[in-house]
Formats: C-alpha cells, sequence, structure tokens
C-alpha cells in the first residue's frame, strides 16, 4: 500500500515534468522545488487555520488542497512568464541553465527568514490515523487510502482533461508541433501558460499528499526533497518522457520498484535502485516504456 | 598560440611552476595565514571551474555532478594518504619540508584519486552521453546524490597504526568516516601544489581550446548534427571531454581534501558545491578558460566581501544566473578569452 501511495505521488509529480517536457523539450528543474513549495504552503495554512492545535473539520484538507494548488498555480505561470517565455527561441542549454536558476532562487528564497526559514516544521495531521481494514493481509491506513485516492483522481481529471477537451487537444498539438500549431490558430503561449499551471498545481497536490504522510518538513534545500524530485523525473523518463499515461506509469513503477527493494533486499540503499533502473532504461530504451523514438530534426 | 618548438611550449609550465615556487615561498613570511588559505581555495576552485568549462563550457553539455568526481579523488587521496601515512611512516603527521616522501605520497595520492575520478566519468557519462544532453544533467545530479548516500554508510576512521596495519584493503576502503566526514588528514595542501596543479590544468585546457580535439569539442556544442556529419564522433568526443573534466575535478577533490581549515564531508560536497561551479562557469563564459577563472576568483571572494549577507548569497547567485541567460546568454566573456576582447586589443 506504501508503495501504491508513494508511487502516487511521484507519478503526480513525473506528470508536470512530462508535459513541459512534451511541448517546450527542456526539464523544468524548477518543478521538484514547486512540489517542495506545495507541501511548505500547505503546512503555513494548517497552521494559519488553527489545524495544529484543534482538530480539523473534515473540508480543512480539502481546503488547503485547493489553496496550495493554486498558489502554486499562480508560481509556476509567473515562473514560465518572466523566467522561460524570453527564453522560447534560446538554445536548450540556456533554458536548462535558467530552470536551474529558477530552482536555485526557489530553494533559497523559501529558506530566507521572512519565508519558510531553515527550521524543520511538523506538518499537523489532517486525516486522523486509523487502519481501514486488511485486504489480502495489507492493513490500509487511512492516510494512504485518502492520498492515493485523490492522486488516483487528479489523474482521471487530467487524462479527461488532455484526450476530451478542446484545450487538451490544443496542448496536444502545441506538443506536436508548436509552429504548425499556431498557424492552426492556437494561442501557443496560452497554452504554455496553461500547461505551466497545471503542473504546478498537481506538484503542489503531491506536497500536500506527501506532507500528510511525512509530516516532517525539512528545509527546501534539503537532500530528501532533491531526491524525490529527481526520482519523479527518473519516473517520467522511463514512462517515456513527453507522455502523460506515461509519467503515470513510471510513477506506479517507481514507487513499487523502491519500497519492494527496500523491503526484501536493503532499505539503506532504496535510492540506487532509482537510479539503477534509469540507467538500464537509458541503455536498453532510451525512449521510455511508452515512448516513441523521433528522429531529432535538423 | 601555435607553439612549434620545445621552449614555446614549456614556458607556460616553466612560468606557472615558477609562479608556484614564488607564492609557496612568500606564503610563510609575505602573506598572512588567511589569505594564503583564501588563495588556495582561488586556486582549488579554478582548477574546477576550468575544467567543468571543457564540459559545459566547450561541449556544451550540462553536467551538475562536479562536485561528485570532486568527492571520487578526495575521499581516494584522502585514503591513499591517510592510511598510506599509518603504513608506511607509522603516523599521519606531516613530513615537514619540500618534496619530502610524505608530499610525493600526498601527490600520488591525488593522482590515484584524478584516475578514480576519471573512471567514475566514465562509467557516469558513457549511458547518458550517448542520448541528449539533458539527460546528462539529471544523471550526474543522481549520481552526486548516490556518492553521498554511499558515503555517508562508510564505517569509522581507523585511529591508530595497529588498527590500520590489521585491517585489510577492503576495511580501509570501506573506513571513510560516514556522515560524519573524514577527519585527521594531515594538511599537505600547500599553495606551490596548488598552483602546480592549476597551471597544469590551465594549460591543458588552453592547448585543447585551440587544437583540432578542441575545434570538436566547440563543434558538438554548436551543432551536433553537422558535427557528426562532417565526421566528428560526437559520442566518444563527448565521453572524452567529460572524463577528463572529472580527472581534473578528482585533483581538485584531493587538494581540498588535504587543505587546512576545510572538512571532507559528504555533505560538503553535495549538489551545492556543484552549482557553485556551475555559476563560475555560466557567468564567466561557456567555453572561455580565462573567463572561468576571472569568474572563480571573483565568486571566491565574493562571500568573503559579502560576510555581512551571507543569507541573501545564494538568492543573488540565482537571479544573476536568470538574468544572465536572458540578457547575456553566453557569460561574460562568451567564448572569447580575455586578451581577446576589442578592449584589450586596442
Amino acid at each position: 500500500m506504501d508503495g501504491v501511495a508513494v508511487g502516487s505521488l511521484y507519478a503526480l509529480i513525473a506528470l508536470g515534468y512530462t508535459m513541459v517536457y512534451g511541448i517546450l523539450q527542456f526539464i523544468n528543474f524548477a518543478h521538484s522545488d514547486v512540489f517542495v513549495l506545495g507541501a511548505w504552503i500547505s503546512y503555513t495554512l494548517a497552521v494559519v487555520l488553527g489545524y495544529a492545535v484543534a482538530q480539523p473539520p473534515l473540508w480543512g484538507g480539502l481546503l488547503i488542497l485547493v489553496a496550495a494548488m493554486a498558489a502554486c498555480g499562480a508560481v509556476g505561470f509567473t515562473i514560465e512568464r518572466l523566467a522561460y517565455r524570453p527564453l522560447r527561441s534560446a538554445p536548450r542549454l540556456n533554458v536548462l541553465i535558467t530552470a536551474i536558476g529558477v530552482s536555485l532562487l526557489l530553494q533559497n528564497v523559501g529558506q530566507l527568514r521572512w519565508f519558510f526559514g531553515t527550521q524543520p516544521q511538523r506538518m499537523p495531521s489532517l486525516i486522523e490515523d486509523k487502519i481501514l481494514g486488511t485486504l489480502a493481509g495489507v492493513q490500509m491506513h487511512a492516510v494512504d487510502v485518502i492520498g492515493a485516492g485523490t492522486a488516483i483522481l487528479l489523474m482521471l481529471v487530467l487524462e479527461w482533461l488532455i484526450f476530451r477537451t478542446r484545450l487538451g487537444r490544443a496542448m496536444r498539438a502545441v506538443s506536436h508541433d508548436t509552429s504548425v500549431a499556431a498557424l492552426m490558430g492556437i494561442n501557443v503561449d496560452a497554452v504554455i501558460s496553461f500547461t505551466f499551471v497545471l503542473g504546478s498545481s498537481l506538484a503542489a497536490a503531491a506536497g500536500f499528499l506527501y506532507a500528510m504522510k511525512y509530516p516532517g518538513l525539512n528545509q527546501p534545500a534539503h537532500a530528501t526533497w532533491v531526491l524525490l524530485g529527481l526520482k519523479a523525473f527518473v519516473a517520467a523518463v522511463i514512462g517515456g518522457i513527453g507522455n502523460v499515461r506515461g509519467a503515470m506509469l513510471g510513477g506506479f513503477l517507481i514507487g513499487a520498484i523502491e519500497l519492494f527493494g527496500a523491503a526484501y533486499l536493503s532499505p539503506h540503499l532504496r535510492d540506487i535502485y532509482v537510479f539503477s533502473i534509469l540507467i538500464i532504461v537509458l541503455l536498453v530504451r532510451p525512449a521510455g516504456i511508452l515512448g516513441s523514438t523521433v528522429a531529432e530534426k535538423v | 598560440m601555435m607553439a612549434r618548438s620545445l621552449w614555446g611550449a614549456l614556458a607556460p609550465l616553466a612560468i606557472g611552476f615558477a609562479a608556484a615556487v614564488a607564492l609557496q615561498l612568500a606564503a610563510g613570511n609575505v602573506i598572512p595565514p588567511f589569505y594564503v588559505k583564501l588563495l588556495m581555495d582561488i586556486g582549488i576552485n579554478v582548477i574546477l571551474a576550468v575544467s567543468l568549462n571543457l564540459v559545459n563550457g566547450f561541449t556544451g553539455q550540462f553536467s551538475i555532478g562536479h562536485a561528485g568526481f570532486m568527492a571520487v579523488g578526495g575521499y581516494a587521496a584522502g585514503a591513499v594518504t591517510y592510511y598510506g601515512s599509518f603504513l608506511l611512516f607509522g603516523s599521519t603527521h606531516v613530513i615537514e619540508g619540500w618534496l619530502t616522501k610524505g608530499d610525493l605520497l600526498f601527490v600520488g595520492g591525488c593522482l590515484f584519486g584524478a584516475v578514480l575520478a576519471a573512471l567514475a566519468g566514465f562509467v557516469v557519462g558513457l549511458p547518458s552521453l550517448r542520448l541528449r544532453g539533458d539527460y546528462l544533467a539529471i544523471v550526474t545530479l543522481g549520481f552526486g546524490e548516490i556518492l553521498r548516500v554511499l558515503l555517508q554508510r562508510t564505517g569509522d576512521v581507523l585511529q591508530t597504526a595497529d588498527q590500520v596495519q590489521k585491517a585489510s584493503p577492503a576495511t580501509l576502503a570501506t573506513s571513510l568516516g560516514g556522515s560524519l566526514g573524514f577527519s585527521g588528514l594531515p594538511y599537505y595542501t600547500d599553495l606551490f601544489w596548488v598552483y602546480v596543479f592549476v597551471t597544469i590544468t590551465l594549460v591543458v585546457a588552453l592547448r585543447l581550446k585551440f587544437s583540432s580535439l578542441g575545434r570538436a569539442f566547440l563543434s558538438i556544442r554548436e551543432n551536433e548534427i553537422a558535427a557528426e556529419a562532417v565526421g566528428v564522433n560526437t559520442t566518444r568526443l563527448k565521453v572524452r571531454a567529460f572524463v577528463l573534466a572529472a580527472a581534473f575535478a578528482g585533483i581538485a577533490g584531493g587538494l581540498f581534501a588535504h587543505e587546512i581549515g576545510t572538512s571532507l564531508n559528504p555533505r560538503e560536497l553535495g549538489f551545492q558545491k556543484s552549482f557553485d561551479v556551475v555559476i563560475m562557469v555560466v557567468l564567466g563564459g561557456m567555453g572561455s578558460v580565462s573567463g572561468a577563472v576571472l569568474a572563480a576568483i571573483v565568486l571566491t571572494l565574493l562571500p568573503e566581501a559579502l560576510r555581512g549577507f551571507s543569507e541573501f548569497r545564494m538568492p543573488i547567485y540565482a537571479l544573476a544566473l536568470i538574468l544572465m541567460m536572458i540578457l547575456r546568454p553566453q557569460g561574460l566573456l562568451g567564448l572569447k578569452e580575455i586578451w581577446e576582447m576589442k578592449w584589450f586589443k586596442r
């Protein structure tokens, strides 16, 4: 169950990486920082709303989730508008460096004492921790069930959005060929902005759910967070980068591999399994499980 | 630049070594210890920035795991000198004097670290450099983090000569201090050795840049497909640049490990250090050796000058990085060397 819960979070983050990569062909390094930001905003809201002392109402979690998603969506929009859009036609390497710059900026501004500071904090628990029952000998914790359920629900919404709506069709068109999409009357800038908002709010949701499951929040530049973001990226690569369904599959796969490896082999080397998988995939099937190889155009 | 005669080829090395000797002689008397340490820091950062420039600047790939290779070199060199001193000399006290047995052991350790780092570079680079550059960024970052996890799980450092002599080589190789860091290393690093290696790095980088191999590197950066079309074996050259850069990072790691007032621990050599080096390369100019040197000097001195505002150091760096990419994407000097700038020639 842990595997499913963590895997669904990886999948949520991986979706943001893969959507941006599909459209702009660059790794949005700042994505994992948006995820961390989501966790910290959730924490701040929970404290401000007084949930740390009093038992929160049932809709409290939902309120925080929506607020964190909205806030991070706004941050994602701003990042794209200010940092990435001026570089739309620049070489990819420059965009990559800018992304790292944005990532460093988010990490270090978050550490300033006017924001979240450098002290580790503890997320107040919003859901009573109880075991809902056992399924095939596995204990189902309420946190895991609600977390995985929310994540899967969000993924279904995304699936519907991308494959069943006009906006989704526009996104797929831009991802397929930006300039032709522009000729067909699609507002490319708006679609890209929307993609960032979508990806960032999914990352925020993952941040909230992660904080619910593992309440210890560390400073934003802490290695745990960086590794989480990296693993989510690995999930996106394994599933086939640029492929939305691949990212979901990759997320669950990574979650399963990591936790089974930790349970049956050695728990200290869990990070190493994930990266070994990455290297194997890069060597054997560089396009990922569901990805297709596209020849690079001159 | 095309030096044909033997003298022309050796002159830069000779001048650099002479400068290193001069600095070392001045260190004890003229230069106060604080500035000696600062000069050593600068030298180590110059080696790091110039070597990373081979990958990020010349070849146009993007590695953000340079500190990882530095860690490989540092730990390897540290293990050689620390345990080697116990086995050969019976204690880890620094053997005073110039070019003593201890000095030679230390340099041997650094070179061993360089070889090991180059090997690590090969293992990391081969799968990811076959693919597009972005993967290299992720894989190098992941490599650095994995290395940190592994180093944190190593055992405690053996403290006495007796223990060391009884231990097997495998035990020695895994007793690297864990998350507390490898402490007790003898302080062999001095201005002489730092600037000897700085000279070697600079000469190699500059000679490379103006050689056919360096031109091939640059062609990969400018247009990989076109480079391949005119017969440049892009994968092999990318791996070669990567391995060379890793080797120099290994040497820098060895120097760092034996420097006074530094702590060789897994956290110190994490991704933050890698980012510092990346920032030096990007600000100095992608592909400019003198630009990287300049940026390394400035960015080593800057934190000292900004002691009171250390909180703002990283946010300012990050903003500078973003603004630089938007306003002057090629870095301050771009591809040019400082003596090739217009205002310098006039």
